[in-house]
């Protein structure tokens, strides 16, 4: 089983590599979004660091979901998918892999590029921390509860809008947390709840996303 | 115990059970409606500080805490549906989702066109409201997962699954007042051994709460027994049941 997952993550890897242009789609999204808030809200220092965390978040998710679709529809179309929940390992397991590379190959790079963005918008250096710290929790959750929705809506034709549709809602608790970390952090207050309670959100995810997944592909599998 | 239950997994059942319930359900729902609302709207004393306005309430709060539990209610059929594989169960989580995306919305407006007088403007992104609109759009996104499906055999699972998925937010609906603690009053009725509601108002909101909810039951029986009709158009017992109703 461990053989065939590695396998599954090797893979994933290498096709993400070779489709270079396509992972590099969601970070131009994530930071031409970003740069139009200045030109749209005026550049004034203080106000940029205001709506800057919540500017930075709402990025994140818009562009995390354009690269969502990715995640199994390929594999969909050209039957590997089948031939995979056809063999011995166990669909959760797989799912949990193809998650976990996902998130590596296209949100990884946005959080790298967190620190760029920090500088457009004037956010101060424990405003960054609190930011990075919440997206580093936070973007595992929105890769697996995401999966699962793309896992119900593989079948359709047009499955991009209702994605968004779907997810949006179940994201704004995520969005709360995280934008009052960084406000907290803004303060100069400690903002380990929101922290916490992100956490346990993504544990949470993290103990049943897999299961509701593999169920997700299954129905789409019919 | 449950094996009562379980003849009514079959849609003939359900659909026969429903068609001897929903005398009932209209007639109680349209007595305790009827009261509720007259004695609310009409009878009941006027507010020392709103006055007449905070009549909405009548309006408001059954239909804030029916958009909750219709969504309770179709989370739960969802789950019975996934687990035990109940196609029925399906068919009433669909029946359930629109008349609760309607409640919801009327919760919405009606809080708006109650806030405009009292607090001073239509909407404030208060955690209440906040979680109210998002309960709105999750219902939005199961009927439209459902309706994008042509199987809906498969649209039941996916929706079903979604529905589990949006059932997170509930808690956090509930659990917002606390946590974030706004403009919106904090809860007053189910506070069960003091009420801060007088009882000349709390009975007649409680009567127009079982009111709406037995209003929303008989929806919800007619539409299931529509949606079982539609899906099940094949089978004899419905083919039977359309030639008799002909013939008549």
């Amino acid at each position: 089983m461990r053989i065939a997952l590695k396998a599954i993550f090797a893979r994933d890897l290498a096709l993400a590599y070779r489709q270079r242009s396509e992972l590099m789609q969601p970070m131009m999204f994530f930071i031409l979004v970003i740069s139009l808030f200045p030109l749209g809200i005026g550049p004034n220092p203080a106000t940029l660091q205001k709506v800057g965390p919540g500017v930075i978040w709402v990025a994140a998710i818009l562009s995390s979901l354009l690269g969502m679709e990715r995640l199994f529809k390929d594999d969909y179309n050209d039957g590997s998918l089948e031939q995979i929940m056809l063999s011995a390992t166990p669909l959760p397991f797989v799912a949990l892999v193809k998650v976990f590379t996902h998130w590596l190959t296209s949100i990884v790079p946005l959080l790298l590029l967190s620190p760029l963005l920090a500088l457009f918008l004037n956010l101060t250096e424990p405003m960054y921390w609190a930011l990075l710290s919440t997206l580093l929790l936070g973007t595992p959750l929105l890769s697996l509860v995401g999966a699962i929705a793309v896992g119900l809506t593989l079948g359709l034709n047009r499955g991009g809008v209702l994605l968004a549709l779907l997810l949006l809602p179940v994201f704004i608790p995520l969005l709360i947390f995280a934008t009052a970390a960084v406000e907290a952090a803004s303060l100069q207050l400690p903002y380990t709840a929101q922290l916490a309670i992100i956490g346990a959100m993504f544990l949470i995810s993290l103990a049943l996303a897999p299961f509701a997944i593999a169920y997700a592909l299954r129905v789409s599998q019919n | 115990m449950w094996k009562w239950l379980h003849p009514y997994a079959k849609t003939q059942n359900a659909y026969q059970l429903c068609e001897r319930l929903l005398p009932w359900f209209v007639i109680s729902a349209f007595i305790s409606f009827t009261v509720g609302m007259i004695w609310g709207l009409a009878f009941a004393p006027s507010d020392y500080q709103q006055g007449d306005s905070f009549r909405i309430i009548y309006i408001h709060v059954p239909s804030a805490i029916l958009s909750m539990g219709a969504y309770s209610a179709m989370a739960i059929s969802a789950f019975i549906g996934l687990v035990w594989q109940v196609r029925t169960a399906f068919m009433a989580m669909i029946a359930l989702a629109p008349i609760g995306a309607v409640v919801t919305f009327i919760a919405l407006f009606t809080g708006a066109a109650w806030g405009k007088p009292m607090w001073g403007t239509w909407w404030v992104w208060d955690a209440r409201l906040t979680s109210e609109l998002i309960l709105l759009f999750l219902y939005l996104g199961v009927i439209s997962l459902y309706a994008s499906f042509e199987d809906k055999q498969q649209a039941g699972k996916a929706a079903g699954v979604m529905a589990l998925v949006g059932v997170i937010n509930l808690p956090i609906i509930h659990f917002s007042v606390e946590w974030w603690n706004t403009l919106h009053q904090g809860a007053s009725i189910t506070k069960f051994d003091k009420p801060s509601v007088a009882p000349e108002m709390l009975w007649p909101l409680l009567i127009s709460i079982l009111g709406l909810a037995l209003v929303m039951g008989a929806i919800f029986i007619r539409r299931l027994q529509n949606e079982i009709l539609r899906r099940e158009l094949h089978r004899p017992w419905v083919q039977s049941l359309v030639t008799q109703t002909k013939r008549k």
